[in-house]
């Protein structure tokens, strides 16, 4: 367990999908260790969701490979899946079964010991927040805990790579946190795989991110990375008595001003200058009544818009 | 892991109010049977017994009973067949048997064999009826072994032919017509088409008709005769659906 490649938990190399002549997803590489949290995202259609069902054996891949902790997913199915927990787009639940002897048919069929069996529903009900529904029928539960209930399926048996396609989808604010609070919890030892389309939830969840788009992977880095890369190049600012664009623009040091509201601007910093000691001044001194001055980050959001929209065909 | 999903399958079953019905209507229906030919054989006793070597108790009441076993299979089979894996594809919770680390064959051999562990129930609950004879008379146990080792026979065929008719949709009741429709022919092709088709002297196209009609292999069971080619032909039946079966399951992974 201790060797660089031991804890590489999920290895893609080349993963490819036709359907008919459509190329759902193209060549794509996907690396994950132990402890890793990656997000996947993309706009619809971008092949998310089957880059999932080949992950977990659900669908055969056209070209390429899938290796789950060293076992090769197309040679050896069987075991590959005892490491893996799948919670998919729809979650799998049988509304007839109760909550607990759902969970127990999952522990079941990922062949955990009878004596294991009980404390694992346990662990996943108590770790998913189900203990005030486990006697009831799954079909009598909401949204929200029938999503739950998902989840707690994919992870009742402590796999060692856990892939969950938007499972944040249909929860209320309050919900959505406890999740996120249980997949970094997840990510802490196990690896996790997370499709949403929810941008924040990967920048706050996530250790790395990679954007698909049309079946190809457009952009993968780590999250610190992304800040890095995109931090301190501007600041977003707010003046109760704003002056027209181009005196800001004129500021030195100031290469671009766009306006998001009437009294807030996003102030692109030229290469290497660092106007916001000017911009300050300024705003004292000519009475613009500053009311925020914050490092304008590049989110997510844009890197992500850029990316799939630039290149629509 | 077959077990665990058996175990699933006849849970589910029980479950939905289907099997319960199923399970009424054919003891009521086996009951009524039943009834009616203790009554004719009772009738029928004074001048049987002057025959020199009479048919006894089970050749004329118990055989037929389980070949209107045989008729009533014949509808039930499909439909109770039909939500298996056609149910699964319609909500989508076949995702969770083909991530959970089972083999196909697995799963295709669960759900065939806890829908047949559901019908071993309802035939062993049914054969309480000719147990009660002996109360009355004596049976002829060799006889009543082989009508039983027939109609599980039987009914493993239609089964793996409901099975296989419930992969072919998402639409349960979709599956059971398939399913119907497929031994409806089946059984049609038993009566008529082989016989006419030894007499042209196709015996290939014959004997394939043999093969694909379960009620004609089970007529020998019924006089008590084991006859190998026709249980040959009938597991030969299972076999091939419950293999057809998986192949098509492994083709939706597969395809697209």
């Amino acid at each position: 367990m201790t060797s660089p490649t031991a804890d590489i938990t999920v290895h893609a190399q080349g993963l490819s999908r036709d359907f008919g002549a459509r190329h759902a997803v193209n060549a794509l590489n996907l690396e994950l260790r132990r402890g890793e949290i990656l997000g996947l995202l993309g706009p619809n259609g971008a092949g998310k969701t089957t880059t999932m069902q080949m992950l977990t054996g659900n669908l055969a891949p056209s070209g390429g490979t899938v290796t789950i902790c060293g076992i090769d997913m197309t040679e050896r199915p069987t075991a590959a899946k005892m490491h893996l927990g799948y919670l998919p787009e729809h979650p799998p639940l049988y509304r007839e079964l109760t909550v607990r002897e759902y969970l127990d048919l999952a522990a079941r069929l990922h062949r955990i010991a009878k004596t294991r069996r009980r404390p694992a529903v346990a662990a996943a009900i108590e770790r998913c927040g189900l203990a005030s529904v486990a006697a009831r029928l799954i079909g009598a539960l909401s949204k929200g805990y029938q999503q739950r209930v998902g989840i707690a399926q994919a992870i009742v048996h402590a796999p060692d790579v856990v892939i969950l396609d938007e499972p944040t989808v249909g929860l209320d604010p309050n919900q959505i946190r406890e999740i996120r609070n249980l997949i970094r919890e997840l990510g802490q030892h196990h690896s996790v795989v997370l499709s949403t389309h929810i941008l924040p939830e990967v920048e706050t969840v996530c250790d790395r991110v990679q954007i698909m788009h049309h079946g190809n992977t457009v952009f993968s880095d780590t999250i610190a990375g992304l800040r890095q890369s995109h931090a301190g190049r501007g600041v977003r600012l707010g003046l109760r008595r704003p002056p027209a664009v181009p005196t800001l623009a004129a500021v030195a040091g100031v290469a671009e001003v766009e306006a998001l509201s009437p009294n807030v601007f996003r102030i692109g910093f030229a290469d290497g200058a660092d106007p916001t000691d000017a911009l300050v001044r300024r705003a004292v001194e000519d009475g613009w009544g500053l009311t925020q001055l914050a490092p304008a980050q590049t989110s997510l959001e844009e890197v992500f818009v850029h990316l799939t929209q630039t290149e629509t065909a | 892991m077959i077990f665990v999903i058996a175990a699933k399958e006849l849970k589910a079953l029980f479950a939905s109010p289907l099997a319960w019905i199923v399970l009424t209507l054919t003891q009521l229906i086996v009951g009524y049977g039943f009834l009616q030919r203790i009554d004719d054989f009772i009738q029928l006793q004074p001048q049987l017994i002057q025959l020199p070597n009479p048919p006894g108790l089970t050749l004329q009441v118990v055989a037929p009973l389980y070949a209107t076993v045989g008729i009533i299979l014949l509808f039930a089979a499909p439909l109770l067949a039909m939500r298996l894996i056609a149910e699964e594809r319609r909500h989508q919770t076949m995702v969770l048997l083909m991530s959970a680390p089972l083999s196909i064959s697995e799963i295709v051999l669960g759900k065939f064999l806890g829908l047949m562990l559901f019908l071993l129930l309802t035939i062993a609950i049914m054969t309480l009826m000719p147990l009660a004879l002996l109360f009355g008379g004596h049976l002829d146990f060799g006889l009543l072994a082989s009508l039983l080792l027939g109609i599980t026979l039987l009914a493993a065929g239609f089964v793996a032919v409901g099975l296989y008719a419930s992969s072919l949709t998402a639409q349960p009741i979709v599956a059971a017509l398939i399913g119907f429709g497929l031994l409806l022919v089946m059984a049609l092709v038993g009566e008529t088409a082989a016989d006419s088709l030894r007499d042209r002297g196709w015996t290939a196209a014959a004997d394939l008709a043999r093969v694909l009609s379960p009620l004609k292999n089970f007529d020998p069971f019924a006089r008590g005769v084991f006859d190998s080619y026709s249980a040959a032909c009938l597991l030969l039946l299972i076999i091939v659906f419950l293999v057809l079966t998986i192949r098509r399951l492994d083709a939706a992974r597969l395809g697209g």
